[in-house]
């Protein structure tokens, strides 16, 4: 059984490793797009314009109470039918995780910047800094510290979170597992390997997001 | 002399409420003026108003000859007055040197060998010269102080303004920042000063300003003020204060 075991799994290595690759694939991109987007978002909300907040709050609500194979779903099935454009499963999944992605770490960003005194603020627009210089050389350098571990929490989650991409048929490394399952009934070995391969790959981050949350505490 | 900053019926409002009223003020070249006033009578506003950190509802505000309306190009301004807050709001993430600098080389885009070598003098005569690559939280709120003010000195503006600048500092620290201020003062500088240390307002002060509820109650030169305040509220506020200094010292039960 052992040898078996790992026989098959050897066996099934390329499948397996297309699959993973494009459950990484699709949780990089999102990573990827979620950050831009929520930093963008984080700063916008902390303008304190009404006419920004009011449709970014929209936003927000509508990504926190609608879960996201709902989303999956609506983007799947519902952009040909009310809007012609019919996107690849792959890239259906990075869009709809990249929004609920960016925000999760929009609001992370929000309250990373709103924690940082008003008076930095204002020190750096009596010198004369624009808004731009003020974020980029004052502000976001000062929120990092507190917005990285969270961030990096938003990520394992978006990381699990793509296997839902299976239900819109792409071939992540879950729906490999259960097509070697269904080949050969082994699924005790399959989804062990499944939990590891998540642990593997999710684990150092939040093993990373506690440790600097501690050392950044204390410095 | 030619006035630098001037406010004429200048008016702000918090939502419905009048925190100026009817400011008007000259304050020319060279002069320093200290504005006294019991809390949340407007000084710190009054301050705020004069670089654009908050902005006044009616009246005119002209600096340097050119009047600056409410949509003013303020960052433009900002570089030509320099101001210093009560919690110093140093950048914690730079050292003493990037904070001095930041204003200099990206706001300005100076010549990098020539701002670090004026930073470094102004450093110097603020007698931190050493802790240049400190870091914030590795210096005295003094310290901090001092920095900050230099900060802003390394812009060259054309005036200061100082809101209540020792009032978050230890006693012992009050001293080493008030003498930077004295030896600015006496280098000629355009200064705004709201204070709660009244006999450093009798030192440094060419004048006066006394507010009250948003209002100047009264401005006079100092000898005048505090010998013989015109107004009563002005009256009652510098007795609470020679009340504390003459404090009678307690009978022994």
């Amino acid at each position: 059984m052992a040898s078996s075991g790992l026989e098959l799994l050897w066996a099934s290595a390329p499948q397996l490793l297309t699959g993973a690759g494009r459950t990484l694939g699709i949780s990089a991109l999102a990573i990827l797009f979620s950050s831009i987007g929520g930093l963008l978002y984080g700063v916008l909300r902390s303008l304190g314009k009404r006419w920004l907040d009011v449709p970014l709050r929209i936003y927000l609500e509508l990504f926190r109470a609608i879960p996201v194979l709902v989303w999956l779903y609506l983007f799947f099935f519902g952009l040909p039918i009310f809007f012609g454009v019919s996107l690849p499963a792959f890239w259906c999944a990075v869009l709809v995780l990249s929004l609920w992605g960016a925000s999760e770490i929009g609001e992370v960003v929000r309250g990373a910047l709103r924690s940082i005194p008003r008076g930095q603020r204002e020190a750096g627009l009596a010198i004369g800094l624009g808004l731009g210089q003020l974020y980029g050389r004052v502000l976001l350098p000062q929120a990092l510290k507190r917005l990285t571990p969270p961030v990096i929490n938003v990520c394992t989650r978006l990381l699990k979170t793509s296997s839902l991409a299976v239900l819109i048929g792409v071939v992540d490394i879950t729906k490999v597992g259960q097509q070697i399952i269904e080949r050969t009934y082994e699924s005790v070995l399959i989804y062990g390997f499944l939990f590891v391969f998540f642990f593997i790959v999710c684990y150092p981050l939040s093993a990373a997001s506690r440790v600097l949350e501690r050392r950044w505490n204390h410095a | 002399m030619s006035a630098l900053i001037e406010l004429a019926s200048f008016n702000k409002k918090f939502a419905d409420t009048s925190v100026l009223t009817d400011i008007d003020l000259r304050v020319s070249e060279g002069e320093v003026v200290v504005i006294l006033g019991p809390s949340g009578c407007g000084k710190s506003t009054l301050l705020r108003c004069l670089n654009g950190l908050e902005l006044g509802h009616s009246g005119t505000f002209t600096f340097d000859g050119q009047l600056l309306p409410a949509n003013a190009d303020w960052r433009r301004v900002r570089q030509q007055i320099g101001m210093v807050f009560q919690s110093y709001h140093l950048f914690p993430h730079m050292t003493v040197l990037q904070n001095v600098l930041l204003g200099p080389l990206q706001v300005q885009k100076r010549d990098a060998r020539e701002a670090r070598q004026q930073a470094e003098a102004l450093l110097a005569r603020v007698g931190l010269a050493e802790r240049a690559n400190a870091y914030p939280r590795e210096l005295s709120g003094g310290q901090q102080q001092r920095i900050a003010i230099v900060r802003a000195l390394c812009m060259n503006p054309k005036v200061m303004l100082f809101d209540e600048v020792t009032a978050a500092l230890d006693p012992e620290m009050v001293k080493e920042v008030l003498e930077v201020i004295l030896d600015l003062a006496q280098g000629g500088m355009t200064m705004l000063i709201v204070t709660h240390e009244v006999a450093f307002a009798r030192a440094v002060a060419d004048r006066i300003l006394f507010m009250d509820r948003g209002r100047i109650a009264e401005q006079n030169d100092p000898e005048t003020f505090f010998s013989a305040p015109q107004t009563a509220r002005a009256q009652q506020f510098l007795e609470r204060f020679s009340y504390v200094e003459n404090m009678p010292k307690r009978k022994a039960s």
